[in-house]
C-alpha cells in the first residue's frame, strides 16, 4: 500500500551501468511523457485551486472566508477532527501493540478487519450510520425518545468519519512496531519498569515518527471528508456542512471564487500533509543510510 | 523468538480487548447493520430495485470508467515508477511527494478543481471543448475523475519492486546479447507483472466506491453520467431506505470480493520478492 514510512530505499549504484541503460532519447521521451501526465493531473489542478480562489482579488477571498457559514464550517470540520483522530489513534497503537507484539490466533483476520473500512464506498459508510440512527434505522426511536440527535448533527458526522479514518494509525504503526522488535521492552521489564513506563519510554519514543506520520495522514481524510458527512449531515448551513460540503454548496450556488477560496484552505492542508510526509520520509531514508554506514564502519569490510 | 518469551510483555488483554470492541462497535456493527437491514427486503423488491434501468445504467458506467481508469493508470503508473526509480532528473525529488497528492487533497476539491480545468472557459477545456474533447457532464469526465484519484497506487506498488530489481540481471540479459526492449519484455517485465496487478486492483477498488470527485464533473445526468454511489445518496435523500440498500448491498459485495482479490494478489506477489 503506498507510503509506508518504513519504505526501505536501497541505494542503486551511481556508476553507469552499460547495457542496461536506454539511450537518450527513450530516457528523454519516457521522461517527458510522465512529466507531460504528472502536470495535468497533479500540478495544473492544484495551481488552478488557488488561482481560482485569488480571480477575484484578495478581499473576495477574505470576504468567502469569512462569511458566516463559512466559518461556521470550518470551526465544525476542526471539532470533528479534534475528536475523531485522538479516538483512532488510541486506537492505532492499541491495534498495533496486539498485533505486532504477539502471536495469537485470527491475528489475519484482524488485520484484514482492520482495513476493511478502506474499501467501502464513502457513501454507502454514511449510510450504515443512517441506518442504525436514522428515524427508520434500528435505535432511532430510542434516540429520538431522548431527543439526542445523532444524524443530521455533529455526532453523526463524528461517527461516519470515524469510520473512513479507521484504519489510517493502525496500518502505519503495525509494520514500524514489528520492525522494532520487543527486545528493549523485555530489557525494560526486567530491569522492574512497569508495562505503563515501559510504553511511555520505550515504545513510544520508537514509534513516534511512524506515529505522527499516521496522525498526519488520518488528518487530512477526516477534514476533507466528502461522501460519508455529505450523507450523515442533513446540509443545515451554518450547523451541519463541514469544509467539503459548504464547498458543494457554494459552487452549486455559483458562487464558483467562494467555493475555490473555501477549496483553497483544503489544498493548503493537503501540501503541509504531503510536506510533512515527505520530511518524516526523508528522515527515515537519512537514518537508514546512518544504520548502514554505521554496520559497515564497525565490521571495517568494504561494502561490495 | 519463541511466541513464549514474547508473551512476557504485558497488555495483550487489554489492548486485544480494547482494539476487538472498539473496531466491533464503530466497524462491524455499523456493517452488519446494514446487511442485516438489506436482508429484510424481500428477493423479488431486492431483484427489482437493483435491476432499475437507471441502477444498471449507474453500475456500468461505475464498472466501466473504474476499469477504463485502472487501466490509465496502471501504463502511466509504470512509466511514473520507471523513470521515478531508474532515471535522474531535475524535479525528480518533487515528482516523488507530488505522487501522493491525489490521497492527500480532500475529493470535493479534487472533483471541484477538474470539473472547473476541464470545462469550457478552464484552463484545458478551454482548448479541448473546441476539438469537441467535452469532460464536463460526460463519461469522460467521470474516468479523469477516477484516474486522478487512483493514480497513486500502481506508483507506490511498483516503486519498491524497481528499487529492488537486482541490475545484474539485466547486465547479464545484455551481454547475452539482448536489446533493452528485449530485456524489458523478458526480464523486467515479467517480475513487474504481479505487483501491476495489485496497484490495478487497488485502483480499480478505489475508483469502485469514489463519490466526491466524480459528482462535481459528472453533472450527474440521470443515466447518462450518474455513478453507482451518487444513486446511493439519491435514494437516501428520498428516504427511499430500501433502494439505497439494495444498491450499497452490491457495492459492498464487490468491495469486499476485491478485498479479497487484493490480499491474494499481495501474497502471490510477495512470493516474487525476496
Amino acid at each position: 500500500m503506498a507510503g509506508i514510512v518504513t519504505r526501505v530505499r536501497p541505494r542503486t549504484d551511481a556508476r553507469s551501468q552499460r547495457g542496461s541503460e536506454e539511450p537518450a532519447w527513450v530516457r528523454g521521451s519516457l521522461i517527458a511523457a510522465g512529466g507531460l501526465f504528472a502536470a495535468v493531473f497533479l500540478v495544473l489542478p492544484l495551481a488552478n485551486v488557488f488561482w481560482q480562489a485569488f480571480s477575484k482579488g484578495w478581499f473576495v477571498y477574505i470576504q468567502a472566508i469569512r462569511h458566516p457559514d463559512s466559518w461556521a464550517a470550518i470551526r465544525l470540520t476542526l471539532v470533528v477532527a479534534a475528536i475523531t483522530v485522538p479516538f483512532n489513534t488510541v486506537f492505532g497503537i492499541s491495534a498495533a501493540w496486539c498485533i505486532a507484539k504477539f502471536e495469537f490466533r485470527g491475528k489475519a483476520l484482524l488485520t484484514t478487519l482492520i482495513d476493511l473500512p478502506f474499501s467501502v464506498s464513502p457513501v454507502v459508510a454514511g449510510l450504515m450510520f443512517a441506518v442504525l440512527f436514522g428515524l427508520q434505522g434500528y435505535w432511532g426511536d430510542w434516540f429520538q425518545a431522548r431527543d439526542i440527535k445523532v444524524i443530521f448533527a455533529t455526532p453523526g458526522i463524528v461517527l461516519a468519519t470515524i469510520f473512513v479514518t479507521f484504519p489510517f494509525v493502525a496500518r502505519e504503526l503495525i509494520p514500524v512496531m514489528k520492525a522494532g522488535g520487543s527486545d528493549q521492552e523485555q530489557a525494560a521489564l526486567t530491569l522492574g519498569a512497569s508495562g505503563w513506563q515501559t510504553f511511555f519510554r520505550v515504545t513510544l519514543p520508537n514509534i513516534k515518527w511512524g506515529l505522527l506520520y499516521g496522525i498526519i495522514l488520518c488528518n487530512a481524510r477526516a477534514m476533507g471528508e466528502y461522501g460519508a458527512v455529505s450523507v450523515v449531515s442533513g446540509h443545515i448551513g451554518g450547523r451541519t456542512d463541514t469544509l467539503p460540503l459548504r464547498i458543494d454548496k457554494l459552487y452549486v450556488g455559483y458562487q464558483g471564487a467562494a467555493a475555490f477560496a473555501c477549496a483553497s484552505l483544503l489544498a493548503l492542508l493537503a501540501l503541509v500533509t504531503l510536506a510533512i510526509k515527505s520530511y518524516l520520509e526523508w528522515r527515515a531514508d537519512a537514518a537508514h543510510a546512518q544504520g548502514q554506514s554505521d554496520v559497515s564502519e564497525s565490521d571495517k569490510t568494504p561494502n561490495p | 523468538m519463541s511466541s513464549n518469551a514474547k508473551r512476557i510483555l504485558p497488555g495483550f488483554g487489554l489492548s486485544l480487548g480494547y482494539t476487538l470492541a472498539y473496531l466491533g462497535a464503530l466497524v462491524l456493527i455499523p456493517i452488519g447493520g446494514l446487511v442485516l437491514r438489506s436482508l429484510r427486503i424481500s428477493p423479488s423488491d431486492f431483484w427489482h430495485l437493483a435491476t432499475t434501468p437507471r441502477a444498471l445504467a449507474a453500475f456500468k458506467l461505475t464498472f466501466s470508467a473504474s476499469f477504463v481508469a485502472a487501466l490509465i493508470n496502471s501504463v502511466m503508473g509504470t512509466l511514473l515508477a520507471w523513470i521515478l526509480t531508474r532515471y535522474s532528473f531535475p524535479g525528480r525529488r518533487m515528482l516523488d511527494a507530488l505522487i501522493d497528492f491525489p490521497f492527500a487533497l480532500p475529493t470535493a476539491v479534487a472533483g471541484l478543481t477538474l470539473a472547473d480545468m476541464f470545462g469550457p472557459h478552464g484552463w484545458l477545456g478551454k482548448f479541448l471543448v473546441p476539438l469537441g474533447i467535452k469532460a464536463v457532464y460526460s463519461p469522460l469526465g467521470v474516468t479523469l475523475a477516477l484516474t486522478f484519484v487512483g493514480m497513486p497506487f500502481v506508483v507506490r506498488t511498483l516503486q519498491p519492486v524497481l528499487e529492488s530489481l537486482d541490475r545484474d540481471v539485466e547486465e547479464a540479459a545484455a551481454v547475452l546479447g539482448a536489446g533493452r526492449w528485449t530485456t524489458f519484455r523478458r526480464v523486467i517485465a515479467p517480475l513487474l507483472f504481479p505487483p501491476l496487478l495489485t496497484g490495478f486492483a487497488l485502483s480499480f477498488a478505489r475508483a469502485i466506491g469514489e463519490y466526491g470527485s466524480v459528482v462535481f464533473i459528472s453533472g450527474n445526468l440521470q443515466g447518462k453520467t450518474e455513478i453507482a454511489p451518487y444513486l446511493v445518496w439519491l435514494r437516501l435523500e428520498d428516504y427511499d431506505y430500501d433502494g439505497a440498500m439494495a444498491l450499497s448491498l452490491i457495492l459492498l459485495v464487490v468491495s469486499f470480493v476485491l478485498l479479497g482479490v487484493i490480499n491474494t494478489l499481495e501474497r502471490w506477489a510477495g512470493r516474487f520478492q525476496t
